[in-house]
């Protein structure tokens, strides 16, 4: 039976197919899920996708933490369940205190859509399982709020315990040590601003996401299992 | 009682403002010359009923920091004024 990732649908979220069709293409099974769900069903990893949920008003993720949804969500990684946050993704489970920190507008001020090398850093993670540290891979971020920022304490915790799960080689936005993505103190959290679903097929040209998406399926398929 | 607040949230101090920075940039192609420290916030305007002006800062307070801002990242500055009754 093929790993279910559960892709939820806020309004305004756009990656969201991108996603089903990067992890069926690996064998995987995408399901949409919509915001106002109060339960994620049988599903076996969780993927919040990028996009502009609730239009990003007041702050992208903002509003999107109090989606009926994310108590389902909020429960699923208490169990230990893979949660992916990519993108608008990454700052709902910021805001959403799933992730510390916060992601404020990149530096120089400019929406940045361009491919990105990613040097992996913590293989202990998800998304990075497969994949050995010190690997560099090309994948595209697309984001405007892209430039993570943390308290000195919490950057030192994030170190300390090799949270920091991917780090930019030539940092685009701004963002503290590099940080390009960083997993919860459980390590089944991992947030991101790159998008490995857009680099999931020769056609988009690149396919580096794709030892990362298949790292997901593969946790996901050991939890069913 | 009726209050009127006003809530004005911008990035906390150390905290990089990259907007506030690109504005302060461009104001001297303008002929303004001297302009500096200059932060973006948002401004939020509404009315709140509480019994006294202490219960309407506590909630807007509570406001502030689960939801108007985001504490990594922004303070808020609130003002709460009693609104006017309209004569009867």
């Amino acid at each position: 039976m093929p790993a279910v990732v559960g892709v939820v649908v806020f309004p305004g979220s756009n990656c969201e197919l991108d996603v089903v069709e990067a992890v069926g293409s690996l064998g995987g099974e995408g399901r949409l899920l919509w915001h106002g769900d109060t339960s994620l069903g049988d599903i076996d990893a969780v993927v919040l996708p990028g996009g502009f949920a609730h239009g990003d008003y007041l702050r992208p993720g903002a509003i999107a933490r109090f989606s009926p949804v994310m108590d389902a969500v909020r429960a699923f990684a208490a169990a230990g369940g893979p949660v992916v946050g990519i993108c608008n993704g990454f700052q709902v489970l910021c805001e959403a205190g799933l992730l510390p920190g916060a992601l404020q507008k990149n530096r120089g001020l400019k929406f940045l859509c361009a491919p990105a090398q990613l040097r992996v850093e913590a293989d202990r993670t998800p998304l990075t399982g497969g994949v050995q540290p010190g690997t560099v891979l090309t994948i595209p971020i697309n984001h405007f709020e892209g430039n993570y920022t943390c308290s000195s304490a919490t950057l030192a915790e994030l170190r300390g315990d090799d949270r920091v799960v991917v780090r930019y080689v030539d940092n685009p936005n701004g963002s503290v040590d590099d940080i390009a993505g960083i997993c919860s103190a459980e390590r089944n959290v991992v947030g991101l601003m790159p998008h490995p679903e857009r680099a999931s097929h020769e056609l988009l040209g690149s396919t580096d996401g794709v030892p990362l998406l298949r790292s997901l399926l593969t946790t996901a398929a050991a939890a069913t299992a | 009682m009726q209050f009127s607040v006003l809530v004005e949230t911008r990035p906390r101090a150390g905290v990089a403002d990259p907007e506030g920075a690109t504005i302060e940039r461009s104001l001297p192609a303008l002929g303004f010359h001297g302009v500096t420290g200059v932060r973006v916030g948002k401004a939020f305007r509404f009315t709140v009923e509480a019994d006294d002006a202490t219960a309407a800062r506590a909630e807007v307070d509570d406001m502030c920091s689960r939801f108007l801002t985001n504490p990594v990242i922004e303070d808020a500055h609130v003002t709460v004024t009693v609104l006017e009754q309209a004569p009867v």
